[in-house]
């Protein structure tokens, strides 16, 4: 904690984001964090899932046609999209934590890395589940 | 300049960082990570593989004792991960009492979910 000033007036909050031009290093940050946020109302999903397989077939079926409505396929979607962004993007996290990777070329390289990989993961899951689910 | 000179040898014995808690977090958050990708990789393929299957498939399937450890085990990594990863969101926006009552509902929340997630997949495994 701050001591309080006598002479008070409003300070700059850190960081002022809106005065920076965006840039790929600090989108895919911003995006690690938001997707992990998504990732953890996902995760309130996949309980609920289970417990309505737990609970029969007919709380099953509810949960599973919410699934397959326009609006489940969607935010299915998005949660693909958001686990895969997550995945890699902290898969180039832990190489970072291992002291690889800093240098300026290595950095966007991963970071486009991240963006098309999560890009073409998402796309092949969603192939693989129509040609399966018909 | 050797960082391992920056902390003090009791600071360094007990892996403890500059202040509180912050390298055990680091590495909890590290270490449930690793374990999330072949868990979460496993569950992605495994509910591709299940895409339109009904209850009675879904159920036959996570009975397999594979599916069962593996989705014991993806909801304890899964809520650890999900409880340290939003504790630096909460801590980073939130100040003073909204904090720590953000911070309470969001542990009590996860622990209550991870709970919730694992019995009801033992019910499955074990249920008649």
């Amino acid at each position: 904690m701050m001591p309080t000033s006598p002479a008070k007036r409003p300070r700059p909050l850190s960081p002022n984001i809106q005065n920076y031009r965006p840039q790929l290093t600090s989108v895919l940050s911003i995006a690690n964090r938001i997707s992990g946020v998504l990732l953890s109302l996902a995760a309130v999903v996949l309980v609920i899932w289970l417990l309505a397989a737990a609970a029969g077939p007919e709380a099953y079926a509810v949960v599973q046609g919410a699934f397959a409505s326009w609006l489940g396929q969607v935010v299915l979607f998005g949660c693909t999209f958001a686990f895969f962004l997550h995945l890699c993007g902290g898969i180039r996290h832990l190489v970072w934590d291992m002291g690889y990777g800093y240098e300026l070329g290595s950095i966007y390289a991963s970071g486009w890395t991240v963006v098309a990989g999560s890009v073409v993961l998402t796309v092949l899951a969603w192939i693989a589940s129509l040609v399966l689910g018909g | 300049m050797d960082r391992q000179h920056m902390r003090s040898p009791l600071a360094r014995a007990m892996g403890l960082g500059s202040a509180k808690k912050g390298v055990e977090h680091w590495w909890a958050e590290r270490v449930s990570a690793v374990a999330l990708i072949p868990l979460t990789l496993w569950f992605v393929a495994s509910i591709i593989a299940q895409t339109g299957s009904d209850h009675a498939t879904f159920i036959t399937w996570l009975r397999t004792p594979v599916a069962t450890i593996m989705m014991v085990l993806l909801l304890v990594a899964l809520f650890h991960h999900t409880a340290l990863g939003l504790q630096v969101v909460i801590e980073d926006y939130r100040h003073a009492g909204a904090k720590f009552a953000a911070l309470v509902i969001m542990r009590l929340s996860c622990f209550g979910l991870a709970t919730a997630g694992i019995i009801a997949t033992l019910h499955i495994a074990f249920g008649g």
